[in-house]
């Protein structure tokens, strides 16, 4: 029988049309204008690509760009997953309020919760007052324009990223495997190492992609936090764009930004039906 | 042998509480630091505040600036509220429960804006608008911002109509009702959750975009966020955190009603 819920096709043309000229067509249009070597763009050419990978500082902007998605991530995974582990086994009530705590910074606005960790890091932050009055240190700390400020920035910014497709790796997993396993006599570590890590792979997978890809994108906090010492590729485009009207350059930037990120969604997505199929086995 | 099994248990359970505890932390302190600092009797961001006034909030009834920027944020979001929704289900209706090839691609097309840079989007946005001769509007900003926040209304929409149980509407089917009558009296009002919270999230993503409004605002429409991020980097002024209070208030009783409502935290997973 045809499923009645079934609509036909052509109801996803009017998104279609709009899709292909206000996303595909722009995006097309950039591959044009980075192919070009002037300014005036009459030369057809590779130039603003060679001048970008045989330069060192491009180079340096595109590696760490990418490094400092990794260490998100990793701080996300490592922060992320106890939370989730713990909102599995929390009665009903709790499980409300964890998830408007989880669901608070995702819809919370990105410059607010970034201008939230200029109040904390800076010199008069509350990180510096504590350990001041503690007496820990004497002179403020330089926490501010610094990587690490801005790997726990750009963490919590994140962090719902990784959360809810973790709870929801978690939930399908069977607790009597769980239990199983530990009746067979292995320990907590060796059931969340065997068992639980294992079986959840595909979310874990899941949020790692979400988690990266919005990190290494996050322009508002990487300028803000990490300050303008720091070059990230979201940086790196928009001066050359806006600021220095380079816009052959600032295409082929956003070009090779584009790649980068499609390689990793196509890397993780790879990782992920790798691993779900380990999952099901 | 039971030595090693506490010690076991005792170091997992401490690992797990450890990392849970910092990890909530750091949820909920920034908005709470900021919540704080909004209500200081001083005239720095010091922490903690050296005394509690409302002087900061009463000071937004004068910073019309700031008022008018709120409200050309407003006025986007809800053109590309809209925008998003009618695009968005429509597109849904035809790929939920389709399993042609087409309908996939779709999928993925429609879906694309969420993980690629936005800046690079409102880039080439740019240079779209100015090869085909449109000046940088409100228009433009609709339609930038619409392609970047589609994806969350097709997303929450796709979801409702595949929980969606079919005998229902086979049964209305089958009672004589027609296609659109079915539509309108059976489907809308069991995806409307999820309408309501794809558009929701629509609102508020484009409420808040930034990368897309760089480049495709006109110099005389300032927008609420991009005025905070430039006052931001050059002066830090309390009149921030006092905008930044309302704001939290704002999303935090929409989201406790979007709860409520669409049980929105199940469809955002």
């Amino acid at each position: 029988m045809r499923d009645v819920v079934a609509y036909q096709l052509r109801l996803a043309a009017p998104l279609f049309i709009f899709f292909a000229v206000f996303f595909v067509a722009p995006l097309l249009l950039l591959v044009w204008v980075s192919l070009h070597t002037d300014a005036t763009m009459t030369a057809l050419g590779a130039a603003q690509y060679v001048r970008f990978l045989s330069d060192a500082f491009s180079l340096s902007v595109l590696g760490s760009t990418l490094w400092l998605g990794v260490e998100v991530t990793l701080l996300c995974l490592v922060l992320g997953f106890p939370i989730a582990w713990v909102y599995v086994r929390s009665p009903g009530g709790w499980q409300t309020v964890l998830i408007l705590i989880v669901l608070l910074p995702l819809l919370t606005s990105v410059v607010v919760r970034t201008f939230a960790w200029i109040v904390i890091l800076g010199r008069q932050g509350i990180v510096n007052t504590t350990l001041i009055s503690l007496g820990l240190i004497d002179v403020p700390l330089k926490l501010l324009y610094t990587e690490g400020g801005l790997v726990v920035a750009l963490a919590q910014v994140q962090m719902p990223l990784m959360v809810l497709p973790l709870i929801t790796a978690l939930q399908r997993l069977d607790p009597s495997l769980g239990n199983a396993s530990n009746s067979l006599g292995a320990g907590h570590w060796r059931t969340f190492f065997r068992v639980t890590l294992p079986l959840t792979a595909p979310g874990i997978v899941a949020g790692c992609l979400l988690t990266y890809s919005a990190a290494i994108t996050a322009f508002i906090t990487q300028t803000l936090v990490g300050g303008g010492q720091r070059v990230f590729l979201p940086l790196y485009l928009y001066q050359q764009a806006l600021s220095l009207s380079n816009f052959q350059f600032a295409a082929a930037i956003a070009i090779i930004f584009l790649i980068a990120v499609l390689a990793i969604v196509a890397a993780f997505h790879a990782l992920g039906r790798l691993t779900r199929g380990y999952a099901q086995a | 042998m039971a030595r090693r099994r506490d010690l076991d248990t005792v170091s997992f359970y401490a690992t797990v509480s450890v990392l849970t505890g910092l990890g909530l932390v750091l949820l909920i302190a920034p908005t709470l630091v900021v919540l704080i600092v909004s209500f200081t009797s001083g005239s720095s961001l010091r922490f903690p505040p050296p005394g509690f006034s409302l002087k900061w909030y009463a000071a937004l009834g004068d910073a019309w600036q700031i008022k008018a920027a709120a409200w050309n944020s407003v006025e986007v979001a809800l053109w590309t509220t809209v925008l998003s929704v009618l695009l968005g289900v429509s597109a849904s209706l035809a790929i939920a429960r389709s399993r042609s090839a087409t309908a996939h691609v779709l999928d993925s097309l429609f879906m694309s804006p969420l993980v690629l840079p936005a800046l690079a989007f409102g880039l080439s946005a740019l240079m779209f608008f100015s090869l085909i001769g449109w000046a940088v509007s409100p228009l433009t900003l609709v339609l930038g911002h619409t392609v970047v926040c589609v994806p969350y209304v097709v997303r929450t929409t796709v979801g409702a109509l595949t929980q969606l149980d079919a005998a229902l509407l086979e049964g209305s089917a089958s009672l004589g009702a027609g296609r659109w009558y079915t539509f309108r009296r059976v489907t809308l009002p069991l995806i409307r959750p999820g309408i309501l919270a794809g558009g929701f999230i629509a609102f508020m993503s484009s409420f808040d975009n930034i990368p897309v409004s760089l480049f495709l605002r006109g110099a005389d429409s300032e927008l609420l966020p991009i005025r905070m991020w430039q006052d931001l980097d050059n002066r830090l002024d309390v009149t921030i955190a006092a905008v930044s209070g309302v704001w939290i208030a704002f999303t935090a009783a929409l989201m406790i009603a979007m709860e409520r409502f669409a049980s929105l935290s199940r469809r955002l997973r």
